[in-house]
């Protein structure tokens, strides 16, 4: 018993590098462009697919492929930021949400007119790799795929770090999040600064893309549910918080998983509800401050109760 | 040829217009201080002349090109910076970030960090302190010191003492005094002072609802004329008052 | 007239096209006496559309709460019906009480939702549906994927099904239309228009935002169970990954930004629209779902709002507009 539940415990840990790397350029884009893109999950698949054309159509090695399709998702994602983004971003925040949402369906069944309706993987093109294993002491077994996506999670997200704390590019991008026009006065070219964050949330989105196709199948309509995940990893973890992507990626794996030795469906339905839990929570937490902390919010929340049932004893008020 | 020429310029917000034909030249050395009530323009004059706002008409050269279509970060990079109303510094990067985002994105020229930390020596101390736990008018020395690192011809500086204490505005003006006698920019300041504009500009502008009531050296002008002037109280008003 | 501001009067233009839909609607109504059995089938699906868009429209046109999340009642208003029917109730009382129900999930929801900032609420009420999508597949009943049929009703004869649940999609789609004209020309229009144009200036005169928020979402969540329950009873089975299927959120999204967000005739146009895409092109299968995706995208970026937006700068106004405007002539009259 104890046994299973550890071997949950890990699975969804290393489950949750996977969901950080796909969260984390969803929350980079909401906090420093403040734009919330609905087809991230559908560029994530995009990159899978991508990813495989090249293996099996051009014949590249995986690696290789990769590498190669990184800078194209890249530049798509400049583009798309540069033609739609940017026109929406001037329309208020309703046409962000309608045009990605229509971009997302026109992704997916662009994908599946292209490449049909089959469920596609990378497990065969990595060899033992998508099953080898390393056995822990206390028989716990850890797959060695899972434990490469973890590791990769925990490195771009460093390095991620890395170059918005260090860099001429990244401390630009800070500084627009904080104020775009602040930053213009400074010399930054904030659209820019837009662009190219932009075009790391669609790279990163695509390298998930391709550690999901690793991991199982991919079909083009599995970017709907990826979004959800990187949605609630990013709330889970803090909105804007890079770290915290991981954080919320690992509480939401962790959960999965947990729910996992139940069942199938209790898997998913967890993962929703600690979801859910953290929007109540955050709620709380802010409608609270507003009322000058918990302690004082409640106390506000009884005496106005006592007071309208006084009020309605002695029909001094309706 | 003048270092900045402003000519007609015209400023709308909707429907209402800010800015009516304003136009004023500034030369290189040269300290140019607006002045007016609230809501007479001035902030959006400035904001106008940093490219962060889109003018209706007229027309902003800077060494005689004109700049009037260049967005803000293009100006910089001609050689407009400014130090905005409100400071607007980057809350959650440091002093020493808030200032190397102006330096690497600037102009190369004579402001580095030493310099401006030699301007400003209360910020040597906070370069690793986050911009928000900085007092107001530690935050305005940050600001100045942003617009001077990316070398600007021309050095725009809105409302410099607003909400700070008497100890603060003082030492930012004595720092500001070296600048001016450097001379090796033209600076446009708001100041709401009345006194302290007129003892450290060359040239005064003021404005009311929007229009350039009274252009020229403070010493050219009676504090009458200029109080009529500030209250957009027409000459002939003025008489009969 | 003691008011201070007066609505406009309904002009000669609104009064011909209110005319014009009562006769269209008395039409549709007497349609099964004539109508082949293959159209009534399509115009069920029309009704259904139009009840979709209204009840979106109401949302995000006047309430300015964008949802990528409403398939939420549809499935939920399906399950609750076979959930019924199961129970012993007849189906066409089923129908009815499985919208109602989700009322009851709705309100609850609403408390917490509301609360949520613009681009939040919309993520969140579509995670929302995922979740409730998978607690519902945790009932038996619906057999997981397979999905069941609502036999009930299936035992029904044909045509008098047909023409039953027909009549109960038109009914709706009046009713859904007349409840969202009578709310907007009222006192709630005015509220939601000012909350819609500036939040916290609206909260500030003194109108309850969450109470106005609340009861919007609330109807929206009754439109959208109607129109999951008529497409149960047109299409019998019900599958649980196609009734919470985000296709349906890309369908409202569609129809409303094509017909024109926020006005009163433009969800109608863009229902009919979609209906006839669909008609037309609905045998691309993907590519057709693929262009619905590149013309809602161009016209959110180039022609925001719709249609209607096209045809308003036309006639330099609006048709059947429920903006509130002040009438000074009928203010000065009233004096």
């Amino acid at each position: 018993m104890l046994d299973t539940f550890f071997q949950a415990l890990v699975q969804g840990t290393l489950l949750g590098g996977y969901y950080a790397i796909i969260a984390v350029g969803l929350s980079l884009m909401v906090g420093v462009v403040r734009f919330i893109n609905l087809a991230h999950g559908d560029l994530a698949v995009l990159g899978a697919l991508l990813t495989l054309a090249l293996i099996q159509g051009a014949g590249l090695p995986v690696l290789a492929a990769i590498m190669v399709m990184l800078p194209l998702m890249a530049a798509l994602g400049w583009f798309m930021h540069q033609t739609l983004f940017e026109r929406a971003m001037r329309g208020g925040f309703l046409l962000p949400i309608l045009v990605t949402i229509g971009l997302g369906a026109a992704l997916q069944n662009g994908m599946f007119g292209i490449w049909g309706s089959n469920t596609r993987s990378l497990g065969a093109d990595i060899g033992t790799l998508s099953w080898a294993g390393w056995s822990l002491p206390g028989g716990i077994i850890v797959g060695q795929l899972p434990v490469i996506i973890f590791v990769t999670a925990v490195l771009v997200i460093g390095a991620l770090h890395l170059v918005l704390k260090k860099t001429r590019l990244g401390r630009a991008i800070r500084a627009t999040a904080a104020d775009p026009e602040a930053a213009e006065m400074c010399g930054v070219d904030a659209r820019r600064a837009h662009r190219a964050a932009a075009a790391i949330a669609v790279a990163l989105a695509a390298l998930a893309g391709v550690f999901l196709a690793m991991r199982g199948q991919v079909t083009p309509y599995s970017g709907p549910a990826q979004l959800i995940f990187a949605f609630e990893a990013v709330v889970i973890g803090g909105i804007g918080s890079i770290w915290g992507t991981l954080i919320g990626g690992i509480i939401l794996g962790v959960s999965q998983a947990l729910g996992g030795l139940i069942s199938n469906q209790a898997s998913l339905l967890t993962g929703h509800l600690v979801f859910v839990a953290a929007l109540i929570w955050r709620l709380g937490r802010s409608w609270a401050a507003d009322h000058g902390g918990w302690r004082a919010s409640v106390r506000a929340a009884l005496a106005a109760r006592g007071l309208r049932r006084n009020a309605r004893r002695t029909g001094d008020l309706p | 040829m003048s270092l900045l020429s402003v000519t007609d310029l015209t400023c709308r917000h909707g429907l209402l217009t800010a800015v009516r034909g304003i136009g004023f030249t500034l030369e290189r050395g040269e300290t140019l201080c607006i002045i007016g009530a609230n809501g007479a323009g001035k902030t959006t004059l400035m904001r106008t002349l940093a490219g962060a706002h889109v003018p209706a008409g007229g027309r902003i050269a800077l060494a005689g090109r004109d700049i009037t279509a260049e967005r803000a970060f293009e100006r910089v990079r001609s050689g407009i910076s400014m130090s905005p109303e409100g400071r607007r510094l980057f809350a959650d990067m440091t002093v020493a970030e808030n200032l190397r985002v102006a330096a690497e994105n600037g102009r190369a020229g004579g402001w580095d960090m030493d310099r401006v930390l030699g301007a400003f020596p209360q910020l040597q101390p906070l370069l690793d302190v986050p911009a928000g736990r900085l007092s107001g008018g530690q935050r305005q020395a940050v600001a100045i010191g942003r617009a001077l690192l990316s070398n600007p011809d021309v050095i725009l500086l809105d409302e410099v003492s607003l909400g700070l204490s008497p100890a603060a505005i003082e030492g930012l003006y004595q720092s500001l005094s070296a600048i001016r006698e450097s001379g090796e920019m033209g600076i446009v300041l708001v100041e709401q002072d009345l006194t302290r504009a007129l003892g450290f500009a060359d040239r005064v502008l003021c404005m009311a609802e929007g229009r350039s009531e009274l252009q020229g050296p403070p010493a050219d002008f009676t504090r009458a004329q200029i109080t009529a002037a500030y209250f957009g109280i027409h000459d002939d008003e003025a008489r009969h008052a | 007239m003691s008011h201070t501001h007066v609505l406009a009067a309904v002009s000669r233009l609104d009064k011909v096209l209110i005319g014009l839909g009562a006769a269209l609607a008395g039409l549709l109504l007497a349609l099964p006496l004539f109508g082949s059995p293959l159209i009534v089938d399509k115009l069920t699906l029309l009704m259904i559309y139009i009840i979709l868009a209204v009840s979106w429209n109401l949302l995000a046109g006047f309430a300015g709460l964008v949802s990528v999340g409403q398939q939420a009642f549809i499935g939920l208003a399906g399950y609750f019906v076979l959930r019924l029917a199961e129970a012993g109730m007849a189906p066409f009382p089923a129908l009815i009480a499985g919208a109602v129900v989700v009322l009851l999930v709705a309100w609850p929801l609403s408390w917490f939702v509301l609360r949520l900032k613009a681009a939040e609420f919309a993520v969140a009420m579509w995670v929302l549906a995922e979740a409730i999508r998978s607690v519902i597949m945790f009932d038996p009943l619906v057999q997981g994927e397979t999905g069941r049929s609502l036999v009930t009703l299936n035992a029904i004869d044909a045509d008098l099904r047909r023409t039953a649940i027909y009549l109960m999609a038109v009914a709706s789609a009046i009713l859904v239309l007349a409840v969202s004209y009578r709310l907007l020309r009222g006192r709630l229009g005015g509220e939601s228009q000012a909350i819609r144009d500036d939040e916290e200036a609206a909260g500030s005169v003194g109108v309850s935002t969450m109470r106005v928020k609340r009861t919007i979402f609330l109807i929206s969540a009754l439109g959208c169970a109607i129109a999951g329950t008529l497409w149960l009873a047109s299409a019998i089975t019900y599958q649980p990954r196609a009734a919470f299927g985000i296709n349906w959120s890309v369908f409202m999204l569609f129809m409303v930004l094509v017909g024109g967000l926020g006005s009163f005739l433009g969800p109608v146009l863009g229902a009919l629209l979609l209906f006839a895409l669909q008609e037309a092109f609905g045998d691309f299968g993907a590519w057709y779902l693929t262009g619905i995706g590149c013309v809602a995208m161009l016209f959110a970026l180039y022609a925001p709002r719709g249609i209607i937006g096209l045809i308003t700068d036309r006639l330099g106004r609006e048709p059947l507009s429920m903006r509130k405007e002040l009438d000074v002539r009928s203010e000065r009259r009233g004096r």
